[in-house]
């Protein structure tokens, strides 16, 4: 969908609901619609192995990417390209999982797969430094940019407590599917940067998140779209200085990543790997809190592979 | 030798300058700026000239080419070489598609030119740039490039991108513009105008009225072993030489070549019929010579501004002894880039060519106003406010032409402290409303600004490592509160050291069979 068909459809079922309001309530009902096959656990957990090996086997147990991704539909991935740094540093995410994600994606029938970050430091060198660029072109998604404002529209956030409107990347609008695949790492100001607080790099004003109580707004956001599924690397962990880091020093091997279309329930567990109580990651426990998605683990169906 | 093919020659030569040139200042997307703008810029007289002044080495013998040159063969420079004197050119050129201008011998403006050249000289003396800065013609080329046709060539190359993108072709990207400073824009104006204006109604008026450079060179024309002459014996008289001479400086019924004048285009050779034009070494009979009283002219005004020189020197070293002990909340300095080793060195050698500008890949680097006074009118300073240095990067560090920012390489860059942070609790969201913020430390490359819990408060505050900043700006940027930002870089006078940050090994103790704690 380009950006022209995109207004007109925008327009044509804004005016049929009567209000903007509504169109954000049908995009998030498309969203749900394709996941419609029973699933077999609400999370994985999965340790032990090379990135693109641990995708393989665990989205197995979400039925496969076909699970998600139909026929001809367009995929839009968030990876976390913030810094410019090299692969090693993990500081973005591992271009080997993005490289294995877009496959499986093209696999499943996808027509067309984009790739995207806002990035923190020049988008050019992000997306380059961090492999990620080379991965994703070779394996056949479109490197689309994420550092030109032209690129982001206005959106409502009804439920929504300090964040109320912002503007957000237009392919988050327009793609069939979005996943959501961020690096789990240490950070100074939210305590962790998981699968919400990742979605920062869809928006443009990230400063206005910065003074109106980040933690909300990061909740407040994960409330407009929800990605339909979140794959979190946990191959290379950021322990501390965190998210930039100094050097490979900051960095642990965990070998591991947890998957799951809850991001509150995925942000918990991933909260807990890390060596944190979920709850005191205050994004988390206001997410649960505004029931977007539940940190209580215990109540959820959980596959846990050691490879 | 038919001198004609030397005219051919100075067009390739001109061509191959002007577009080399034009491509170091329109490499929108920074691939070869870093390592090919140092070979077209090389022989830019002006830029040399500072830079063998400022570290002399091997690679700043370039003017002293030109100075050979000039002495050999006259201002072969101000055609062949110097990029706005071909712009004038093209612009004559294309008048000339529409209607040949006939010029005629005039007399030189000698006050005008030597006005120039010893307001150029003079300030210089006194430890400014500001004249050379705004009279430069090199300079001028690039402030024209950067200011004005980079901006049209960025938005025509997003104009493209958009149609691509609708059409859901995503190969190219827009490229989001910061853009020009205001007073550079107009002043890059007025020059194109004037020049424009100049070239076109009267020819290389501009190189012989204004550039210091050409009048410069035109006085080691005076002294240059070949000069062009008429050859009384084969000159008919057809005036043909004359009336193609942009420099208007052959008198052809008094078999006159003012050679101080001459831009070097080699146009009277083409178009002479009988050879009665030529190059004729110094010595012979021709009649090349004007008197009049240019050199007592040129001392003596020396001597008035350099009296009245002396006021402008005390303003300018007010930047430097501005430095009292008051706690600031505003920056005293503005920030001069990497390289630059203190603010002095910057504004002594900069002549605003603005090729920093068009090769920083953040933006950061913008041209002053009045940061750094009148006298650093236009050049460049790290404005925080449209970017911040991007840790891994030296692009403005291996453009310079002047020497005003030196080459240096990534580590010895890392170190560089251009400034150190302040934190301005008074602003910080963190003690204002009491939410976490971190964006200052989520940017910082070095760590130099840290989350520390603050007691008192019991949220994460930044805190600073002052020896651990190298001043890039990363912090100021990011920070979110407006109008006032709540961390800043107070500019170093004379950049500091930075130290490297200590790497403490994180221990791995992961057992991957672990089972998972949850």
């Amino acid at each position: 969908m380009d950006r022209r068909e995109f207004f007109k459809k925008g327009s044509i079922v804004g005016l049929a609901a009567g209000t903007y309001l509504t169109f954000g309530d049908k995009i998030n009902l498309f969203a749900n619609s394709k996941t419609s096959d029973p699933q077999l656990y609400d999370l994985v957990a999965i340790k032990g192995g090379e990135p693109d090996l641990m995708f393989d086997k665990a989205i197995q147990s979400f039925g496969g990417m076909k699970n998600f991704v139909k026929k001809n539909q367009t995929v839009v991935i968030k990876p976390n390209i913030g810094w410019d740094t090299s692969p090693e540093r993990a500081a973005n995410t591992n271009p080997k999982l993005i490289s294995q994600i877009i496959k499986h994606c093209f696999d499943a029938g996808a027509k067309d797969v984009y790739v995207f970050d806002h990035t923190c430091d020049n988008w050019t060198s992000c997306y380059s430094n961090s492999g990620i660029e080379r991965a994703a072109k070779d394996a056949g998604a479109k490197v689309v940019s994420g550092g030109s404002e032209s690129y982001y529209q206005k959106i409502n956030i009804p439920k929504g407590k300090r964040l109320k409107e912002t503007t957000v990347h237009e392919l988050i609008l327009e793609s069939d599917v979005f996943i959501n695949v961020p690096i789990l790492k240490s950070h100074g100001g939210a305590g962790l940067t998981i699968s919400m607080k990742n979605l920062m790099g869809v928006v443009w004003d990230r400063g206005y998140w910065h003074r109106n109580d980040l933690h909300q707004c990061i909740a407040d956001y994960a409330s407009f779209r929800k990605p339909d599924l979140n794959i979190i690397d946990a191959y290379s962990v950021m322990k501390t200085n965190g998210p930039r880091g100094i050097s490979e020093a900051d960095v642990m091997s965990f070998k591991s990543q947890i998957i799951s279309t809850d991001m509150v329930a995925a942000d918990a567990a991933a909260a807990k790997l890390f060596g944190k109580v979920p709850s005191e990651i205050d994004y988390i426990r206001i997410a649960d809190e505004m029931k977007i998605g539940t940190m209580d683990l215990s109540k959820l169906k959980i596959n846990r592979i050691i490879l | 030798m038919n001198l004609a093919i030397l005219k051919k020659i100075r067009v390739i030569v001109s061509i191959i300058f002007i577009f080399a040139i034009s491509i170091v200042f329109l490499d929108i997307s920074f691939t070869i700026q870093p390592y090919f703008s140092q070979y077209p810029l090389y022989l830019q007289f002006i830029p040399s000239l500072l830079k063998f002044l400022s570290i002399g080495s091997i690679a700043t013998f370039g003017f002293i080419f030109v100075i050979f040159l000039s002495l050999l063969f006259g201002r072969v420079y101000c055609s062949s070489i110097c990029p706005l004197g071909i712009l004038q050119d093209v612009f004559t050129f294309i008048r000339n598609k529409f209607k040949i201008k006939k010029y005629l011998y005039t007399k030189p403006l000698t006050k005008t030119r030597y006005f120039f050249l010893i307001i150029s000289i003079v300030s210089f003396l006194i430890g400014t740039t500001v004249g050379l800065n705004l009279l430069d013609p090199y300079s001028n080329f690039g402030r024209i490039i950067n200011n004005i046709v980079r901006p049209i060539i960025i938005g025509i190359k997003n104009i493209i991108v958009f149609v691509f993108e609708s059409l859901n072709i995503y190969v190219l990207a827009p490229i989001e513009f910061k853009g020009v400073s205001l007073f550079s824009l107009m002043f890059s104006i007025s020059i194109l105008g004037l020049i424009l204006f100049l070239s076109i109604k009267y020819g290389r008026l501009y190189c012989n009225s204004v550039c210091p450079v050409g009048t410069f060179l035109g006085i080691l024309s005076k002294i240059s072993f070949f000069k062009i002459g008429i050859i009384e014996d084969n000159c008919i008289k057809c005036g043909e030489c004359e009336v193609i001479c942009k420099s208007n400086c052959i008198d052809s019924e008094n078999e006159i070549v003012d050679f101080s004048r001459c831009v070097g285009c080699f146009n009277c050779f083409d178009v002479c019929p009988s050879t009665g034009i030529s190059y004729l070494p110094r010595y012979s009979k021709s009649k090349s010579e004007i008197p009049n009283s240019d050199k007592r002219y040129f001392i003596k005004s020396l001597a008035i501004l350099t009296i009245g020189a002396e006021r402008i020197l005390k303003a300018q070293q007010k930047i430097e002894i501005y430095k009292d002990s008051t706690k600031p909340i505003l920056r005293k300095f503005p920030v001069s880039p990497p390289g630059s080793i203190s603010i002095s060195n910057f504004t002594d050698n900069c002549t605003a060519c603005h090729l920093c500008v068009a090769s920083c890949p953040t933006q950061v680097l913008q041209p002053a106003f009045l940061e750094y006074g009148l006298l650093g009118i236009m050049q460049p300073r790290m404005d925080f406010k449209t970017g911040f240095c991007n840790y891994d990067c030296v692009a403005c560090l291996s453009v310079c032409p002047s020497g005003a920012i030196l080459p240096k390489d990534i580590d010895e860059k890392k170190t560089i402290q251009l400034g150190k942070s302040k934190l301005v609790k008074e602003n910080c969201v963190v003690y204002t409303e009491k939410t976490d913020c971190g964006a200052c430390a989520e940017h910082c490359p070095t760590k130099a600004v840290k989350m520390q819990l603050d007691p008192e408060i019991n949220k994460k505050a930044p805190i600073i490592t002052e020896e651990l900043c190298i001043g890039c700006g990363a912090c100021e940027y990011a920070c979110p509160t407006k109008p006032y930002k709540s961390i800043y870089i107070e500019s170093s006078a004379i950049h500091g050291i930075a130290q490297i940050p200590k790497q403490e090994k994180i221990e791995q103790k992961i057992d991957y069979k672990e089972e998972f704690p949850f």
